[in-house]
């Protein structure tokens, strides 16, 4: 009889070179494509090719699948799919009680054993008996089995053997076989398609005739918004998100990087996705890639770049040209642990105080984040309509987990994009403003426009070199004026779940948003009173935030840091809030969190 | 329009003397010559006295980062191939904090005539040794005489891949106008080196090849096809031995024995370039043809995808 449940999170680890991640994406695009909604976490080293077998060359890939909309990938797995005895030692603990372990049967022989710091007399197998279902499955020879006549060489074909793994959960998840055949015949061809395809059967096979029926397990469809979908992961959202605004802007837009994890995939995508109206261009560094994006504004296009925090620092010297001159621009920050080189691989929220102020001089910008990969696309058309039609460089925070978490997506009609739509005024002064602050976008090849603009302080108008103290510090409340003045185009604040007021509003920025929303839903149903508030947009913030925090008698703030955001709302005058951090590399989990909030909820005695 | 045409209503602001004011001259008159519209007309540039030109010009302009003038050249060519842009700089400006960016604009052949305003010392920070310094100067910063081995402009250009490679002086306008004029021509990245006199901070760092009482023992003008020849008699001239410039005189040999400058050819140009000492070349050392980044650029760029299809790209499926 099979099992059917709401929720499954499943949780794949192995080596880095067991190609954990394309196993992942494969089914979670299968469940999605069921109907099921799907929420993932990736885990990997920073190193291509960590050293084989080791704890510290672990890849993970958790995901949850479900039949209601989910906001997180799960907390704590109903499966565990350990390819060798170190990816369980580094993740046992997240198996649930109970929670089927499947192994591999050769990454827990003596020699995986004996790299992964075990001792020759351990048992890591018997021991998760006590506690957990262990189905022991021969992966390797299964798959060399299937692929006797493979003309492939044997290092070849054990590269399959994720496949075979593959083809074991799509029949134990009730996934169709014929559909997760289409999509593999359409990514690999050749001996090497072949090879997967008879890894995949000999897999599923298994599933059918072994009469594991005790381990199968449904979740049974949702019933999604009619649409068409597809899985992205955020960087491929934010990619999308550029090609759209090309859309809306009907002006080229100059996709500028240089390579950075976690910020590269979205150069990937957008070269790989060949937008009509988007040039990409890899450039020599990270300053080049700015200064080109912002000579690619003053010609008329809307420079876009991203970089992690690292190479955010380098393009600071840019971000400030781009203040001075007004001209739009937009910055993505795919933010991961930090300072240096720091965790490039992991997620942290810890460059909001440079988003918000790391610059030189006066140098204001608007910064949004993005609080999920489902809405990348929406930010990014938000970002660079913010940039354009208020002439402003606009900096949007991404991070690691968003950039590696996938979702289903519905894709939009484009012909309900409203155009975005610069001052492209002509016959004024460079620097005169409109009734927003904002100054004239006049591209060079314009008859009559010609200007000079230039980092020296611009005269008010003309914007000639001006050295006059009080035109430097008009210029300076303009420009200010001007980036507060974005709240115009805000939408109104809002309440993730919960009331107007009461005893407590969580208040989360980014990617937290799963986990939070999970666990304020999880204590809600417990009955407690709380409200859940995400902020989109944290310059400047909006303008209803304050008055909304005092219908409450306590605040607390969630970030992947030490305090940013925190400090940010103390700054601004807007509350003196709780604050729960965290600065591990890894993300908040649900049920951390619900704790350390009820910790929080003054006692109803 | 005349020169005077593409000057802006600006106050030009270098010190009286300076040599970036013929540099400017002949700079707005090749405008002219050339039928420029100033509507289409870009001058770029980064940080430094140099660098203050596209104020004076009449035309579109960006006065921008230290350094940075060629990647923001390169995102201006690559909105807009049609546009006809102009790069200032200097010898601190592009060869030492912009030094990335000018190799990657030389070797991508990003279509810019770079002007490189070559004063050997920073002026706008008045008065301290550039990578450009001959050793032993003496300045603010370097009050024992610097240390440093200069880097050689020409030299790192072709070293870089540039497909044009000049070099021309601020008191010579006529030769100044046709380098310009030369450099505008070449579809490239085109590096113009102009010898520029600061006379406040480096006065007369160029004398021998510039004044005209020492010019032409000192300076060799380069003409294609033509023998490379100097001296007040036109007597004096070159020879390649074993891969070195040797002077011979022509009261020796006939001139069809000499060194014929071949601009096309890059070991010749490369040893043009590595005469440093007290005779140098002026006029085009080095030119080939080759695509540029912007076209090559939009050329790939030509099986795009509608917006449409680029969001159903990948395994898409409906909800009905």
């Amino acid at each position: 009889m099979t099992d059917i449940r709401q929720h499954l999170v499943v949780l794949l680890a192995g080596d880095s070179g067991d190609g954990i991640q394309l196993l992942g994406s494969q089914l979670i695009r299968a469940a999605a494509q069921s109907g099921q909604d799907v929420r993932t976490l990736s885990d990997f080293p920073a190193e291509i090719r960590a050293p084989q077998g080791t704890v510290a060359g672990v890849s993970g890939f958790q995901f949850q699948m479900a039949a209601e909309t989910i906001f997180d990938p799960g907390d704590a797995a109903d499966v565990f799919v350990a390819f060798n005895v170190a990816g369980w030692i580094k993740h046992k603990h997240k198996l649930k009680p109970g929670g089927l372990l499947l192994a591999s049967a050769e990454g827990f022989d003596a020699r995986s054993m004996a790299i992964a710091g075990l001792a020759p007399d351990e048992t890591p197998l018997e021991d998760a008996k006590h506690s957990h279902q262990v189905l022991e499955l021969d992966v390797k020879k299964i798959t060399l089995e299937a692929l006797k006549e493979s003309a492939l060489s044997t290092k070849e074909k054990n590269r399959a053997k994720n496949m075979t793994v593959l083809g074991v959960l799509t029949w134990m998840y009730g996934l169709s076989p014929a559909a997760m055949e289409a999509d593999l015949s359409r990514q690999f061809s050749g001996d090497i398609g072949e090879a997967n395809l008879l890894a995949f059967r000999a897999g599923y096979h298994l599933g059918e005739t072994a009469e594991w029926t005790a381990y199968r397990k449904e979740v049974p469809q949702r019933s999604a918004a009619p649409g068409t979908y597809k899985t992205i992961s955020g960087s491929q959202g934010i990619a999308l998100g550029i090609a759209a605004v090309a859309h809306q802007l009907g002006r080229q837009v100059l996709y500028a990087g240089y390579p950075i994890t976690p910020a590269s995939d979205i150069l990937h995508e957008v070269a790989r996705m060949r937008p009509n109206g988007v040039l990409t261009f890899q450039a020599e560094d990270e300053i080049a890639s700015v200064t080109a994006a912002i000579g690619a504004s003053f010609a008329g296009n809307l420079g876009i770049t991203a970089s992690s925090g690292p190479g955010i620092s380098l393009k600071g010297e840019g971000l400030g040209l781009a203040v001075m001159l007004e001209l739009p621009l937009v910055i993505v920050n795919v933010q991961r642990g930090g300072p240096s080189t720091g965790l490039p691989t992991k997620m942290e929220q810890s460059d909001l105080l440079q988003a918000l102020y790391g610059r030189h001089g006066e140098a204001p910008m608007p910064v949004l984040a993005i609080k999920r990969t489902g809405e990348a696309v929406d930010d990014l058309q938000l970002a660079a309509k913010i940039a354009v039609e208020a002439m402003t460089p606009v900096l949007v925070l991404s991070d690691a987990y968003i950039a590696n978490s996938a979702e289903p997506y519905r894709l939009p009609s484009p012909a309900d994009w409203a155009p975005i739509v610069p001052n492209a005024v002509q016959g004024q002064a460079p620097y005169s403003r409109n009734a927003e602050g904002v100054r004239p976008w006049v591209a060079p090849g314009t008859p009559g426009g010609e200007h000079r603009i230039g980092g020296l302080e611009s005269e008010a108008e003309t914007g000639n070199v001006s050295y006059d103290p009080a035109n430097h510090q008009a210029m300076i409340r303009a420009r200010a004026q001007k980036v507060q003045a974005v709240t115009r185009f805000y939408g109104p604040l809002c309440v993730e779940v919960g009331e107007a007021e009461g005893d407590l509003v969580v208040i989360g920025w980014g990617s937290t948003y799963g986990a939070l929303r999970t666990a304020v839903e999880n204590l809600r149903a417990q009955g407690l009173g709380i409200t859940h508030l995400h902020l989109k947009h944290l310059f400047p913030l909006h303008p209803d935030l304050k008055p909304f925090l005092e219908g409450f008698k306590r605040v607390a703030v969630v970030e992947m840091n030490e305090g940013q955001l925190l400090r940010h709302l103390r700054a601004e005058g807007i509350c003196s809030p709780d604050f729960i951090g965290k600065t591990s590399g890894q993300p908040f989990g649900a049920s951390e969190l619900q704790a350390r909030l009820a910790a929080l909820i003054p006692s109803k005695s | 329009m005349t020169g005077k045409d593409f000057l802006s209503d600006q106050e030009v602001r270098w010190c009286p003397g300076c040599g970036d004011y013929s540099i400017l001259k002949q700079f707005t008159e090749v405008l002219a010559t050339m039928g420029a519209d100033p509507a289409t007309t870009v001058v770029v540039s980064g940080i430094g006295c140099s660098s203050r030109m596209p104020y004076y010009v009449n035309s579109y302009g960006i006065h921008s980062l230290h350094g940075r003038a060629p990647a923001i050249a390169t995102g201006i060519k690559l909105a807009n191939p049609s546009l006809d842009v102009w790069l200032i700089t200097g010898d601190g400006d592009a060869l030492s904090i912009g030094g990335n960016h000018l190799i990657h604009a030389l070797r991508r052949n990003v279509g810019v005539p770079i002007l490189l305003f070559n004063n050997e010392i920073y002026g706008l920070t008045k008065g301290q040794y550039s990578p450009t310094s001959k050793p032993g100067l003496h300045t603010k910063s370097t009050p024992s005489g610097s240390i440093d081995h200069p880097v050689n402009p020409l030299t790192l250009a072709l070293g870089a891949g540039a497909t044009f490679v000049a070099r021309s002086m601020d008191r010579h306008p006529a030769h100044l106008r046709e380098a310009l004029t030369a450099s505008k021509q070449h579809s490239g990245a085109a590096l113009l080196e102009i010898y520029q006199n600061c006379n406040v901070f480096h006065d007369g760092a160029f004398d021998a090849f510039t004044d005209k009482k020492t010019q032409s023992d000192h300076a060799i003008f380069l003409q294609h096809g033509q023998p490379i020849t100097f001296g007040a008699d036109g007597q004096r001239a070159l020879i390649l031995e074993g891969g070195q410039p040797v002077e011979v005189s022509l009261t020796d040999r006939s001139a069809s024995e000499c060194w014929i400058h071949d601009e096309t050819d890059p070991m010749k140009a490369y040893a043009l370039a590595r005469m440093v000492g007290d005779i140098r070349p002026f006029g085009i050392l080095y030119r080939e043809d080759r695509p540029t980044f912007e076209s090559q650029v939009h050329a790939a760029a030509q099986n795009t995808r509608s917006i449409e299809d680029v969001f159903r790209l990948g395994r898409t499926w409906t909800v009905d």
